[in-house]
């Protein structure tokens, strides 16, 4: 097996490397890189972590060519059809950076990453998302050859939103790698968008972000790429003292979906919370798996994912929480809440912690079931029919999510998507 | 306006409902007293149209439509109105944007267009005053955190802004104190006209020292077992329901 398995990475590999553009990685990196790959070959549903996420299975199936041609789209076009208001917007398309200046304000600067000052790539790339523990960041690390650094010095009040298009003739491999450095005491909303697609592509995203002292970042990500797009998308964030982090992560369409969230509580008082729902139907796969690593002490963590999973789709929440020794004093809260729209759907929900600290408080819930029945009878014995009552219900179920997002336009756009996907 | 004609009802293959025949016109009150586990809250059920109940005979006419053919939304715009004994909370719903959407589906219904904001906004005033309902609290996710008085007194005022044609208060005043009991008592006669009635169903007599029933009905094991005036309620808390109890239970053997 473990030859089919090695034979089939072999095989993808050969392909990824004929049609992967300039690599961007130090030699060292991508040695161990690809050695790590080597060992372990990408992952199928035997390794632990993928056990419902057959990554081997679906790129030999779906992607055992990757010949796409990319297509081009002049910025006119992207302005006219992506855009939100009340923010600085950037187009990346298919995984490139616009060569278009962008209109910042003062303490931000975005470039290609292969155009980043070798100084930050230097002290951040790889630190926070080392190649020797998962084959998807190994991948990543060997073949990336495009992505963008992102640098934040000051604190702005109006979100960046990064518009992910693709589009190409034919199918696409590509390997994203991103790095946000956000510095001493800078506040920034970032919202990354990832946009409907008719092309069939699958992407591996890394994101790597620094979230310095008393830095305040909010960053959401809302995963609307259609029904023939596949992605992975890990962000590893690694916090500094004082510093605040949050995720909300809103994944509205996609064939496959997998989300490997990781956060470093590196430093004494600093809070990340992590915020996610989802909404599957028919064969969709959205697995999430978080990780919210507790190295100091007196910090907090809140974590609340909620799942809608209807058709015969699939939804998985995986959330470690690991409080290290020195993590005294640490508060960390998970929950997880899904609704089943259909006897054909399937929800995997499993918390685990992992508590080596003796004075912290930590919780975590989950539950899964179908739409509370009293609730519905209540909503019709006063007039509501049944679909505007089961819509209701559903709002109501995602409203704490969709609610706590800062910023009023993004919050908008994402109450409309959700509410267009229960329409669907 | 309403006739209940032999209506037999089970859950869980349990009958419940075991012929139970009742007219209710127009402008009357009617209360339905019996001890606990005689069906009372059942007859509620089934008058509303919960699903989990079958009903398995007999006939429902609601202004000469056939009420057990409609689901129960259809049966709250035709004007029937069920005020919960354990109102559901339901976190994330506003009070105000549930009862928007409940009255403009009603109307729309009715072939009537969506209300103005302006004029809903007038309306929910207007009825708040009704039932003493602090304003914050409509705003608020519907009954959620609610005190069981809140509660009672948001079903009736959701009550006063859909106006139904037959309200059912089921149990209203389980668990009220003697202030809320007036206040919602008091709604409800301010609500009572000579086009609407009301069924009245509890377990105790005092509630009916605030709404005065034209007619008392008493429900034992599933029947309507003796019927009256208001002077029945007395007499029931008066001897209890221990004679009825022993007289029927002699008598079904």
């Amino acid at each position: 097996m473990v030859t089919d398995k090695l034979t089939a990475t072999h095989q993808f590999i050969e392909e990824l490397t004929k049609h992967s553009g300039k690599a961007f990685m130090s030699a060292t990196d991508i040695g161990q890189a690809l050695r790590y790959l080597e060992e372990n070959g990408i992952p199928n549903n035997k390794h632990e972590d993928y056990k419902y996420c057959n990554i081997e299975a679906i790129l030999r199936k779906e992607f055992k060519t990757i010949t796409g041609k990319e297509n081009d789209l002049s910025i006119p076009d992207l302005k006219q059809n992506y855009v939100i208001i009340s923010a600085y917007n950037i187009y990346v398309f298919n995984g490139k950076l616009h060569s278009d200046p962008f209109d910042f304000p003062e303490g931000v600067s975005i470039s290609p990453i292969n155009n980043a000052s070798t100084e930050y790539l230097h002290n951040h790339l790889t630190k926070y998302a080392p190649s020797n523990g998962d084959a998807l960041i190994a991948l990543n690390t060997a073949y990336a050859d495009r992505g963008m650094f992102l640098h934040v010095t000051k604190s702005f009040n109006k979100p960046i939103v990064i518009h992910h298009i693709n589009s190409s003739e034919g199918n696409l491999f590509f390997n994203v790698r991103n790095l946000f450095v956000i510095e001493k005491n800078a506040e920034a909303q970032l919202v990354e968008f990832h946009h409907a697609s008719n092309n069939k592509y699958f992407t591996n995203n890394l994101t790597e972000i620094s979230v310095a002292e008393n830095a305040h970042v909010n960053h959401t990500i809302i995963q609307d790429a259609g029904a023939v797009s596949y992605s992975i998308n890990t962000t590893k964030v690694h916090q500094q003292k004082q510093s605040n982090y949050t995720n909300s992560c809103f994944t509205f369409s996609g064939a496959l979906v997998r989300n490997n969230l990781s956060i470093a509580v590196d430093a004494e008082f600093a809070e990340a919370h992590l915020f996610g729902l989802f909404i599957t139907k028919s064969n969709q796969l959205v697995d999430n798996h978080t990780l919210v690593d507790h190295l100091k002490p007196n910090c907090q963590s809140n974590e609340l994912y909620k799942g809608i999973v209807g058709g015969k789709s699939t939804a998985v929440f995986n959330g470690q929480i690991f409080v290290e020794k020195d993590a005294q004093k640490t508060n960390a809260y998970q929950s997880s809440k899904n609704i089943l729209l259909s006897d054909d759907a399937t929800v995997n929900a499993k918390p685990e912690l992992e508590i080596y600290a003796n004075d912290v408080k930590c919780s975590h819930g989950t539950s899964t079931g179908k739409v509370d029945e009293n609730a519905l009878f209540y909503l019709k014995a006063r007039g509501i029919g049944e679909e505007s009552a089961h819509k209701l219900l559903l709002q109501a179920f995602a409203h704490e999510v969709i609610d706590q997002l800062k910023s009023d336009t993004i919050k908008e756009k994402v109450s409309e998507l959700f509410e267009q996907s229960l329409q669907d | 306006m309403l006739f209940v004609k032999n209506l037999k009802a089970e859950i869980d293959g349990k009958e419940i409902l075991k012929g139970i025949n009742l007219e209710v016109k127009a402008g009357e009150v009617h209360a339905i007293m019996g001890p606990n586990g005689s069906g009372k809250s059942t007859l509620s059920a089934v008058l509303a149209g919960r699903e989990d109940y079958q009903v398995t005979e007999g006939s429902v006419s609601f202004n000469g439509k056939d009420l057990l053919e409609l689901s129960a939304e259809y049966r709250a715009r035709e004007g029937v109105f069920l005020a919960f004994q354990y109102p559901v909370e339901i976190p994330g719903v506003s009070n105000i944007n549930f009862l928007r959407t409940a009255l403009n589906e009603i109307r729309k219904y009715k072939g009537l267009p969506d209300m103005e904001a302006k004029d809903f906004l007038a309306l929910i005033k207007e009825k708040q005053k009704l039932v003493e309902l602090d304003a914050k609290l409509t705003g608020r996710s519907v009954n959620e955190g609610f005190s069981g008085g809140e509660k009672k007194r948001n079903e009736i005022f959701q009550m006063a802004v859909l106006e139904p044609k037959l309200a059912i208060l089921d149990e209203t005043d389980s668990g009220l104190d003697i202030d809320a009991l007036r206040i919602v008592a008091t709604g409800v006669n301010k609500l009572k006209s000579k086009n609407n009635a009301t069924i009245v169903i509890t377990h105790y007599q005092r509630l009916l020292d605030y709404i005065v029933p034209d007619f008392v009905h008493i429900l034992y094991n599933g029947k309507i077992v003796k019927s009256g005036g208001k002077e029945l309620a007395l007499e029931m808390e008066e001897k209890g329901y221990d004679e009825i109890k022993k007289e029927y239970d002699t008598t079904t053997v």
